[in-house]
């Protein structure tokens, strides 16, 4: 264990329990929101809505419960990298089965 | 997830220390503690893309589907209970939660703390199975299982269903009807691998209060408690999105 190396690491980081608490209430708060605009006539902005509450508290799992948001520079690259494979897995798929003539070739 | 026998007795570890200078669960491959365990988070992280991918592709079918079929999957969703849904979500929540606090327990060493945490883990996501147990009986009464019983009434009929009397659905044409066969499908292929991860998660949950009663992560050594919260939290937020996709589509029509 150098000196050099362990400036090098990132300190453990321990998110306070407070936090926890902002984030368990934010996220029943997105709940019962993300329940409610269902119920309402929004059209095609229904699911759009829904996906967006979605994400924004997956967003919050995974900053604050997952720890992202202190993490090495390494996971944090990782994880977002996994997020836009994911996207570009997904939307070249649908891209293709929209885009296809279906029947009529 | 590195853990290893040598810290089963981890309170001993301080004490009677083989190992010199170096607390006992360093490995010896790594240069220090700190490095260990930025690893075996990012180990964590490389396994868990692999289920995003995993899940991705059920989601992936799911959304070419329901462009597709999409009178289909409005009808097939009106068959899921929102109530159980909303309360199943909020139970996971709950548990997300107390598992982050295990975590602070495990890190501020309060073993006590830590046991209690994984202990209301454990039992909210036993509840959460229980819910998605009496959700899947009610589809089991009523014939909504994809196979040879699968029954169209409630698509063909609606009027004869009085538990989506609220929606007015209009019935569905035979051929659309039977796509809604395929919704269900997808809902038991997606929340039954959802349920199968709960179940993983619960078992090793057991194991860890075992483990904590003896005092195992409250030593300095909080990796394993770590990266199976890092597992419970996915878990989370997969259900997050099903949720959203399965139980609330066009809950208005």
């Amino acid at each position: 264990m150098s000196e050099q190396a362990q400036h090098e690491e990132h300190q453990h980081h321990v998110t306070s329990p407070v936090v926890y608490i902002i984030i368990l209430f934010s996220l029943l708060v997105g709940t019962a929101l993300t329940v409610w605009a269902s119920f309402i006539d929004l059209h095609a902005w229904n699911p759009v809505i829904a996906l967006a509450i979605a994400t924004s508290k997956a967003m919050l799992v995974v900053l604050f419960f997952m720890g992202v948001k202190y993490s090495t520079k390494l996971t944090k690259l990782a994880v977002i990298s996994g997020i836009f494979l994911f996207l570009g897995l997904i939307s070249m798929t649908l891209a293709d089965y929209m885009s296809r003539a279906w029947g009529r070739w | 997830m590195s853990d290893s026998p040598a810290t089963a007795h981890g309170a001993l570890a301080e004490a009677v220390n083989p190992h010199g200078e170096h607390p006992s669960y360093l490995r010896h491959h790594f240069q220090s503690v700190e490095q260990q365990a930025d690893t075996t988070n990012f180990a964590m992280w490389l396994f868990l893309l692999t289920e995003v991918m995993f899940f991705g592709g059920l989601f992936a079918a799911y959304l070419i589907y329901r462009n597709w079929y999409y009178p289909a999957f409005v009808a097939g969703s009106h068959q899921l209970n929102v109530g159980w849904g909303t309360a199943n979500t909020a139970v996971l929540i709950f548990s997300s939660f107390t598992m982050a606090m295990g975590v602070w327990c495990s890190e501020t060493r309060r073993k006590n703390g830590l046991v209690l945490c994984l202990i209301l883990t454990f039992i909210l996501g036993t509840c959460f199975l229980g819910i998605k147990t009496i959700e899947y009986h009610e589809k089991w009464e009523k014939h909504h299982i994809p196979g040879m019983h699968y029954s169209l009434q409630s698509f063909l009929n609606p009027a004869s269903d009085p538990d989506i009397a609220q929606y007015h659905d209009k019935p569905l044409p035979l051929d659309m009807a039977r796509h809604t066969e395929l919704y269900f499908f997808l809902y038991f292929a997606m929340t039954g691998m959802h349920a199968l991860h709960m179940i993983i998660g619960i078992a090793i949950l057991g194991y860890m209060i075992f483990r904590a009663r003896a005092g195992a992560y409250t030593t300095g050594h909080v990796t394993f408690v770590e990266n199976f919260g890092l597992y419970w939290h996915f878990v989370d937020i997969i259900w997050i999105y099903l949720f959203a996709l399965l139980y609330l589509i066009s809950r208005h029509q």
